[in-house]
């Protein structure tokens, strides 16, 4: 039993010790300097990552609370990687931080509340995970201390998180009372009819996960709380906590709500087409790049959706595909705002012509990063948005591919004109010449690395549909 | 064949290493030019037929990615006739391209920038050329579209050139959008996205996939016929076909030898290579078959009209490019599949290949002109036949083809589109006729007009004094002479034996008897554009003369030309020309800028919604629940 526990939520209790290792830093007596603390933490989030790929084995525990397999575990070490690469990318803004050890102890928590949910296969544990994963991040856009903007956005994040959370609650309790149970095997057994307390519910809890992966109608928060907060957590926000209800809401759709597949099928396809259409038509206004790639990422959510709405092993495999390179190419392009923002301050989108002039290595990080995003051959994200299509056609609806066709065209546009402010235009006062130091340079490393290799080498996609 | 494949793909690497400068460039592309030869030597003349047809070799093979159990993605090198055509096609412009770029672009800042796009644009081309599958086809096939991009837009301090390389881009885009649905399509049904076995299975009558594809159906139309319309539009975006043409003349903003590559020889025919790959797909259902021959003919027609009424000599040019292009097009459309039937495919292609030769020597020819007189207005121009005499007859020759005219390459292949329209539908031959007719009065107005007319103001008059280059340096005029010379004997190449819809071999019928109208048709058109534009240009000398006592004569062949020019220019033009020109600028690029202006409008109105509080973002969450149970329970069940 305990050799089960240790094994079977390995994982879980890695994130749980680095969190134990930093609060007793924080407490001990002498004050750790800042580069120690996130030197260290750097190599223990690696261990953590490296731990997650021995020993994988599949069971449940708690009585059917808590469930995991080779596909779960491979989902958190995507998690685990984005977590890594942020941290890395975050570190020259960390290092003039105060609260070093409270940054990372918060982002730990959220990822451990990411786990459980994952893992979940009841819906109370799901809430738990979900709670666990929400609650501190609104502390985390709240990290630039002196900055108003930065409060405004974690208030405003709890506030509309609460209030999602609540009506989440509401859907779940009329789903117990329909069926009578939150165990996730059991409800797939009790939904047989489609009755309209069932849809409700049912609509109720899409709409909270349409809160946290910012779909929309539910997406209005994103942008106040994306611009306020610091790069790292909106990077956090829009991957890392995008990419873990992604999997939840993958894998619930397919097993648990199955039964009701007529029902939700076309509750994605409308709102997967709002969200690519909004998304896309907020994004092409925006000037400031942090709030142009939130945008960007709220219509690449839409585009998931197309994948899942397929409703086969495809569509599942292609959307884990998709996230994955999403991980790497969002991250690139946050990664070099991040270091250019921390450097300068500077975040418009004018502020960025005649970059390529004066930084050279960031300008192709960048635009290797917006390239996969836009979907342009021979990068990842090119392959992951093809088998997206692919998976979504499966259905026959040519009706939502032809949409999100020319939804990549009008993305196409709004990436390009970044890549061409980079390179194409001149500048007076260009961005000067930012200094990269260790870190960051590894985690870009790791994100062009990540979007050229599996654009090319195959290898991941067969291991994510060998999973199923 | 495994040989030719792996010394292809030798090629690729050696390609990969950017181009550093224009000799690196030019030299190594002269390797790939001898070694797509003799691929193609290899071909037809060594490996040869197998059971009377050439076969479709898929030199490698290596599956990249399974997608699912039934669909997996391979990378992969077909050769087949018109593969091994096309690399030679584009290696050998390409090569003629590099060469002569190396006078016309001397100087510039950014020559070596120039040569390494130059040298990823014909890698992507190659790639598309002999990409065994769909998906390949794809990636090369945006490649292509982002090289051109950054060829059109080389010159990027220059507005236009930006502008024109944007547009040229976001159109492609949208027709590349079709081709990709329509790749989803016929993935999809065929189970595979390999050419040779989609085409197997599509068209064999009893297999599953082809019963499934011709039985689903979306809108009342089979998804067969979808698919290959889809593909088509992408076809179409490519190659500058209406009304997703509008981009061509714009990108005339690019280097001249750049419009040579791309605008006359390669990419531009992307589309018609893409038909004729899919070509046993499409004769299978008449109604894409329809379409293609439609679109093809109207292409053709309508830019003949536009052509006669541009003043831009490179604009003229990109109009007779779509001219041309439009001819492969409804060549491939009225075609069949077996034996005869088959003419308009082998036509079609073989014009593919004779028009390469030409339209970059008439392309590479401007481009002289251009440099010589820094102005791509044709009223700059005129008697420059004493200047460049190398220029002047090689263009000579390039208009005679393009014409028709026996025995220089463009009779051949257009006898034979001609024919194969003729065979087919009366109504279709006899635009096509009409449209040779005109054909030839451009290019001959577009001669006349610069190597004849007024004698011109004399080199020191034009300022050019001291720097007064001639005709430009030889690496300029070897590559005209060498595509005249090509283009003389291109013709009579006999191109039926090697290229032909089912790969057994075609003889060509090019009866005599038949040439005589289209030929007859091309000399009034030439001699109609001499006497209007030669003789204008004489009019000066005339006045003149006329002070020796031959003045009536002359007013009255003035007076004459006035009624002329009165009956072209004001009627004929205003009435046809002018509302084909004015179609195209407002309506269908209206519809382009109004699509941007509408999503602009959108966007600023939606904004609103994004006020800041979260009040009214709990009320619109809250909105949207509603939203979605009213419809869900109620509405859309």
């Amino acid at each position: 039993m305990l050799n089960d526990f240790l094994i079977l939520m390995k994982q879980e209790l890695g994130v749980t010790l680095l969190i134990f290792i930093l609060l007793f830093i924080k407490l001990a007596k002498k004050e750790w300097k800042n580069e120690t603390v996130l030197g260290l933490v750097n190599i223990l989030l690696f261990v953590n990552l490296a731990a997650g790929f021995f020993f994988i084995h599949k069971g449940t525990l708690f009585g059917d609370m808590f469930r995991t397999s080779e596909l779960l575990s491979f989902e958190k070490n995507i998690l685990n990687l984005g977590t890594l690469i942020i941290s890395l990318q975050s570190y020259s803004w960390l290092k003039q931080h105060k609260h070093v050890p409270e940054f990372y102890m918060l982002m730990l928590s959220t990822l451990l509340g990411m786990f459980f949910m994952i893992s979940s296969s009841n819906l109370l544990m799901f809430y738990l995970g979900l709670e666990l994963s929400s609650i501190p991040l609104a502390a985390m856009a709240n990290f630039d201390l002196d900055k108003k903007r930065s409060s405004e956005a974690a208030m405003k994040f709890i506030m509309s998180s609460a209030f999602s959370s609540g009506l989440l609650l509401f859907g779940i309790s009329m789903l117990y009372g329909a069926t009578g149970t939150l165990s996730f095997s059991e409800i797939s057994w009790q939904l047989t009819t489609l009755s309209s307390l069932q849809v409700f519910a049912f609509i109720l809890l899409i709409a909270g996960f349409g809160f946290k992966i910012s779909a929309v109608p539910f997406h209005l928060w994103t942008a106040d709380v994306y611009e306020g907060s610091p790069v790292a957590v909106t990077s956090y926000l829009s991957v890392i906590s995008k990419g873990a209800i992604l999997f939840v809401l993958v894998s619930v759709l397919y097993n648990v709500f199955q039964p009701l597949d007529s029902a939700w099928y076309k509750m994605l396809f409308l709102v997967s087409v709002l969200t690519m259409i909004i998304g896309n038509l907020f994004a092409l206004r925006q000037q400031n790049m942090k709030r142009f790639l939130a945008f960007s990422s709220i219509s690449q959510v839409g585009f998931i959706l197309i994948g899942i709405t397929g409703e086969s092993i495809q569509g599942s495999a292609s959307v884990i595909y998709f996230v994955m390179i999403y991980v790497f190419s969002n991250l690139a392009a946050f990664g070099v705002i991040s270091l250019v923002s921390a450097a300068t301050g500077r975040e418009n989108v004018d502020d960025y012509k005649g970059f390529y002039k004066t930084n050279p290595v960031l300008s192709w990080a960048l635009t290797i990063g917006l390239f996969s995003l836009a979907g342009i051959p021979p990068t990842a994200g090119f392959f992951g948005k093809f088998f997206l299509l692919l998976a979504g056609a499966g259905k026959g609806n040519y009706w939502l591919i032809t949409i999100a066709a020319l939804n990549m065209v009008v993305s196409l546009y709004y990436y390009l004109r970044i890549v061409k402010a980079i390179f194409m235009e001149a500048n007076d006062t260009p961005i000067e010449n930012v200094k990269i130091s260790f870190a960051p340079k590894i985690a870009m490393l790791i994100c062009v690395g990540g979007i050229i290799i599996t654009g090319f080498a195959s290898g991941a996609y067969k291991y994510i549909y060998s999973l199923f | 064949m495994p040989l030719a494949g792996f010394v292809i793909l030798g090629l690729f690497g050696r390609k990969y290493f950017k181009n550093f400068s224009g000799i690196i460039g030019t030299g190594l592309l002269l390797v790939s030019a001898a070694l797509a030869l003799y691929t193609a030597y290899q071909y037809f003349f060594v490996n040869g037929k197998v059971d009377g047809a050439y076969p479709s070799v898929t030199a490698v093979k290596y599956t990249w990615l399974s997608f699912s159990e039934k669909v997996s993605i391979d990378m992969g090198i077909i050769l087949d006739p018109i593969s091994a055509m096309m690399l030679v096609v584009v290696t050998f412009v390409s090569l003629m391209v590099h060469i002569f770029s190396l006078g016309y672009m001397k100087g510039e800042e950014r020559f070596a920038t120039y040569y390494a796009f130059l040298g990823l644009f014909t890698f992507s081309m190659l790639g598309l050329v002999i990409s065994a599958n769909l998906f390949q086809t794809y990636i090369f096939w945006e490649l292509v579209g982002v090289s051109s991009y950054l060829l059109i837009g080389y010159y990027y301090d220059k507005p236009s050139a930006v502008a024109a390389s944007k547009k040229a881009f976001i159109v492609t885009r949208f027709a590349d959008l079709g081709f990709l649905i329509g790749i989803l399509i016929l993935a999809f049904y065929g189970e595979t996205l390999d050419f040779n076995t989609l085409i197997q299975r599509l068209t064999e009558h009893q297999s599953s996939q082809s019963i499934a594809i011709t039985t689903a159906s979306f809108a009342g139309v089979t998804a067969l016929t979808w698919g290959l319309v889809l593909v088509f539009i992408g076809g179409a975006g490519k190659s500058a076909m209406f009304p997703l043409h509008i981009w061509l003349p714009d990108a005339m903003e690019g280097p001249t030898p750049v419009s040579a590559l791309i605008h006359a020889a390669t990419m531009v025919v992307a589309g018609v290579y893409l038909v004729a790959r899919l070509f046993p797909l499409f004769t299978l259902t008449q109604a894409a078959l329809g379409i293609v021959t439609f679109v093809g003919l109207i292409s053709a027609f309508l830019a003949a009209i536009i052509a006669c009424t541009q003043t831009d000599i490179k604009r003229v040019l990109a109009y007779s490019t779509m001219s041309q292009i439009g001819y492969m097009m409804f060549a491939l459309g009225v075609s069949g599949y077996n034996g005869e039937a088959g003419l308009g495919y082998t036509a079609s292609l073989f014009h593919l290949f004779t028009h390469a030769f030409f339209k970059s020597l008439l392309f590479l020819g401007a481009g002289a002109v251009i440099h010589l007189i820094h102005s791509n207005e044709m009223k700059d121009m005129g008697g420059l036949r004493k200047y460049m005499p190398i220029t002047h007859i090689t263009f000579l020759v390039a208009c005679l083809a393009i014409a028709g005219i026996p025995p220089f390459a463009g009779f051949f292949s257009k006898e034979e589109i001609l024919l194969a329209a003729f065979n087919s539908n009366k109504i279709v031959y006899g635009i096509a006729l009409f449209t040779s007719g005109l054909t030839a009065f451009y290019m001959f107005r577009l001669y006349f007009s610069i190597f004849w007319r007024a004698a011109g103001p004399s080199p020191l008059e034009r300022g050019w004094g001291e720097v007064f280059h001639g005709e430009g340096t030889f690496s300029m005029k070897l590559p005209l002479v060498i595509l005249g010379a090509c283009t003389i004997v291109a013709g009579l190449i006999p191109f039926g034996e090697y290229v032909s819809a089912n790969s057994k071999p075609l003889a060509s019928h090019v009866d005599p008897v038949f040439s005589i109208a289209p030929v007859a048709l091309a000399l009034a058109g030439i001699l109609l554009a001499m006497w209007m534009y030669k003789k204008e240009s004489s009019r000066p000398q005339q006045v003149s003369a006329a002070l020796g006592g031959l003045y009536k004569t002359a007013y009255r062949k003035f007076y004459i030309d006035e009624i002329y020019l009165f009956v072209t220019k004001k009627i004929i033009f205003n009435l046809i020309g002018r509302p084909a020109a004015w179609i195209d600028r407002n309506i269908v690029d209206g519809l382009m800028n109004g699509i941007a202006a509408v999503t602009a409008g959108i966007s600023s109105l939606i904004k609103g919604i994004q006020s800041g509080k979260v009040q009214s973002y709990a009320l619109y969450f809250f909105g949207g629940i509603i939203a979605l149970a009213i419809i869900f329970l109620y509405l859309w069940k």
